[in-house]
């Protein structure tokens, strides 16, 4: 699956052990939860010891949400500043919030979709235009995949599955030890019979957005 | 089923630390849980009831975290496993309680789990429960992962037993809230009744008795330390002349850290997992040979002192730091760059110091805040509207003395309904004092849960003592933030839910309120109405605002409103929406002269704004639905 137009820019798995550290960033009741969940129960499958953190509490009410999964040989469940191999941004903002945890040789998998903060829609704080977001980002990081997610999980019949399309869009970088068929089997198991079907279209248009290689170019 | 009750001996899951402890208490024949629900700890309790709806466990929602200890201890005393489970501030709470039973002991085993808070991410502060059991005088195990929780919750009960005090299981966020592997074992039968073996000279605690607990908890105390000195849960690794101690989830970090360092040859590490009473001889041992040791441990320098001590008690030089402005914080929590760095320094070598990126300076704006905000919907903030127009209407300043929920996030602006803040409860007593010191107008803020939690005796003494404030309860129906976990007073009842409900108004009644208003917050005119009768009026008045947390009855019902709101083009620039109600589904349209707008995806269909706006009108049911 490994693409030749993104083969120079992002970071390989020579070493299927190897370490990894998958940073998610998203907004309240976006499923980031879900989606960090997800990658940790099929890395337990395929032989890895997970370890997941998450946020729950008071920081759920439509404030900044943030998982981490950490494979391989470590014991850490938290990624530091400069420190993520992967960052999956729910939404846009936060995607490029997310800049302090990433390096040279991050892939940035992001939603161009945004939402808006509280301070921003009552006219007391501005949003930054999100073309620039993304350029300042793109020049950072080893690789930048974005597109509206957002739109997909609507096309896909449900509004809520960004994280599946986001989760798609991971398994068709061929940067995770684990195969998108290990991943599948974990979201037929894991997730809601009734948002199966949706689920599931939600993580091939995400895969296809990867495929696209408009997508790629910040 | 709940999937903790699946499963066979020898297989893996992946399992949230909460998750961990409970499978572990199911393991060890755990037959009564009891909490009061409180971030990082509430998966426990919500497991826990799950798991009595489906087996013979007995659990209970307590109404705080005195009673749910001591309903514990009564069953312990019957020869029944008992698991108690709190955050740290709970602890507080409890500790009345706590400090005594370790006098009286337990005759099945019990186990009380102090889930702390460092960097306060849902809490009112970060105080570090280990010194709890050095008080109490009560063993306490750490778990740094979830594997562990469940190994060291599975090993609590039989520790509690042998010693027959109840031991502490503490643990961090990050240990709560951590997903990793666990191993299962075998899930154990739970017992049929207890008995109670009366035995008064040694369980009712008057003096005469407690002196002789004391020298029984004292002498429990040594055989724990024993049991400490050959623990599995603390290990030893590594080798060379420096050290590193360390506990908990920041033992992780030290593990990477000596890895990519390079350091697993010239560092011995003691992680240590049974950390009271602290094993001296093994300590002393570790640290006999050594010429400099680090001890890493988040919040305060608990193991740093006792190491301390105990190479005092040697007479060893060696030197041992933790804590202190080029080492670790006693603030926040580790995470595992800091913790790397500090080890490089300490021990003089070589980290390839990363320079995170900084996001604003390099787009070259701020990036706006994204504060958490009550919901659309919420009785909360309507609530709120009411009593601030009140107050400006009769052009009166108002001090908003406040509690723990949801509605603390009044806080923020535009709604700035809360001044003063303290823990569980405290509004009403804050209240009193702050009336009585300055006649200013006082407004307390309470929720239901907070109100059975700990207000009743704070009320009770307002009426006592002819306290001057206006107390409004706000009544959800549920214990909204921690995720929707019943109380006495619950209206909105979890399927299957047993418990009897116990109004709010007959409580508030029955200890001898007199003014008293009960107002549904989304009728706008007669709760306006009635708050500026409150107000106006003198003495302890109580006001209670009854509207159930819209979040949760939509989930508990599955229906959703499809009555859609916006605003009209006779919308001119008065802002009264924006600066004091601040519903999070209105908005500004962007440009210089923007419209107000309201998002139909984020309306939640309450009809509360269209009821003092004249602007804002009903879009048509059905419109905007998802």
């Amino acid at each position: 699956m490994a693409l030749a137009f993104t083969e120079n820019r992002k970071p390989k798995t020579e070493n299927p052990k190897k370490n990894l550290r998958i940073f998610l960033t998203g907004v309240g009741g976006q499923g980031t939860l879900l989606a960090s969940r997800l990658l940790g129960e099929a890395a337990l499958a395929a032989g890895y010891n997970p370890m997941v953190s998450e946020t729950h509490g008071m920081a759920q009410r439509g404030g900044i949400v943030v998982s981490t999964v950490v494979l391989g040989d470590l014991q850490s469940p938290l990624i530091s500043p400069g420190e993520a191999d992967i960052v999956l941004g729910f939404e846009a903002l936060e995607a490029f919030r997310a800049l302090d945890r990433c390096q040279a040789q991050t892939l940035v998998i992001a939603n161009t979709a945004t939402m808006v903060p509280y301070p921003v829609a009552i006219g007391q704080a501005r949003y930054p235009a999100v073309a620039q977001m993304f350029h300042c980002l793109a020049e950072q990081v080893g690789a930048l995949l974005a597109f509206d997610a957002g739109a997909l999980a609507h096309k896909s019949g449900s509004p809520l599955a960004v994280n599946m399309v986001l989760l798609g869009a991971l398994a068709a970088t061929d940067s995770l030890p684990i195969p998108a068929q290990d991943l599948l089997a974990v979201i037929r198991t894991r997730t809601k019979e009734k948002f199966l079907a949706s689920n599931l279209q939600a993580f091939d248009l995400g895969a296809a957005a990867a495929r696209d290689p408009r997508n790629w170019e910040w | 089923m709940s999937e903790l009750l699946t499963g066979a001996a020898g297989e893996r899951r992946l399992f949230l630390g909460n998750e961990a402890i409970v499978r572990g208490a199911l393991e060890a024949g755990v037959a009564l849980v009891t909490t009061y629900p409180g971030t990082p700890a509430s998966e426990i309790g919500d497991r826990c009831y799950e798991i009595s709806r489906q087996t013979d466990l007995r659990f209970e929602f307590s109404t705080n975290e005195k009673v749910a200890l001591e309903v514990a201890a009564g069953a312990a005393a019957c020869g029944w496993r008992v698991l108690c489970a709190m955050k740290h501030v709970g602890l507080n709470v409890a500790a009345d309680a706590l400090m005594t039973l370790a006098y009286v002991g337990v005759k099945g085993g019990m186990v009380i789990v102090s889930a702390d808070d460092p960097s306060l991410f849902s809490s009112q502060n970060e105080q570090d429960n280990r010194y709890y059991a050095k008080l109490a005088g009560l063993p306490m195990l750490e778990p740094a992962t979830p594997e562990e929780a469940k190994a060291m919750t599975r090993a609590a009960f039989a520790l509690s037993e042998d010693l027959k005090v109840p031991v502490l299981l503490r643990t961090t966020t990050r240990v709560n809230h951590t997903r990793g592997p666990v191993t299962l074992g075998d899930l154990a039968a739970r017992p049929g009744p207890g008995r109670f073996d009366k035995d008064p000279f040694r369980q009712v605690m008057v003096p005469a008795v407690a002196r002789q607990a004391h020298v029984r908890l004292l002498a429990a105390q040594d055989q724990a330390r024993a049991l400490a000195e050959t623990s599995a849960f603390n290990e030893i690794s590594g080798r060379g002349a420096w050290g590193i101690v360390t506990s908990g989830v920041a033992g992780a970090y030290v593990a990477d850290a000596l890895k990519e360092l390079g350091l697993a040859d010239k560092v011995r590490l003691l992680k240590l997992g049974f950390t009271h009473p602290l094993p001296e001889a093994l300590l002393g041992d570790f640290l006999a040979p050594l010429t400099k040791v680090l001890v890493v441990e988040e919040l305060e320098p608990y193991l740093e002192e006792g190491l301390k001590a105990i190479a005092q008690d040697r007479g060893l030089t060696v030197t041992i730091r933790g804590k202190g402005p080029d080492l670790f914080s006693r603030l926040y929590e580790y995470h595992p760059g800091l913790v790397r760095e500090v080890v490089a320094r300490f021990f003089q070598v070589a980290s390839e110091a990363a320079s995170p990126l900084a996001p604003e300076k390099i787009l070259g704006q701020p990036l706006p805040d994204r504060p958490p905000n009550l919901c659309a919907g919420c009785p909360h903030r309507a609530m709120y509207y009411a009593v601030k127009i009140a107050l400006k209407d009769l052009g009166v300043e108002g001090v908003f003395p406040t509690d723990i929920g949801c509605y603390t996030l009044g806080l923020l602006p535009p709604l700035s309904m809360a001044d003063f803040l303290i823990c569980m409860g405290s509004s009403i007593s804050t209240a009193a004092g702050i009336s009585r010191a300055t006649g200013q107008k006082v407004v307390a803020f309470i929720g239901d849960s907070t109100f059975f939690h700990s207000g009743l005796p704070a009320l009770a003494n307002a009426v006592h003592q002819k306290h001057d404030f206006l107390l409004v309860i706000l009544d959800n129906g549920t214990t909204a933030m921690t995720g929707h976990q019943p109380h006495p007073g619950v209206s909105l009842m979890p399927p299957g839910y047993p418990g009897e409900h116990v109004p709010i108004q007959r409580a508030v009644k029955a200890l001898g309120v007199e003014q008293l208003w009960v107002v549904n917050p989304f009728k706008y005119k007669e709760s306006l109405a009635a708050t500026k009768e409150a107000l106006t009026a003198s003495g302890i008045r109580v006001l209670i605002s009854q509207a159930p947390c819209h979040l949760y009855a939509q989930r508990l019902s599955g229906k959703k409103r499809t009555a859609r709101f916006q605003v009209t083009k006779g919308c001119g620039e008065c802002r009264d929406c924006l600066d004091n109600f601040g519903c999070p589904a209105m908005y500004l349209e962007s440009g210089e002269k923007g419209q107000l707008q309201i998002d139909p995806e984020l309306c939640s269909g309450c009809a509360f704004c269209v009821q003092w706006c004249e602007n804002i009108r009903p879009v048509g049911a059905g419109k905007g639905k998802e």
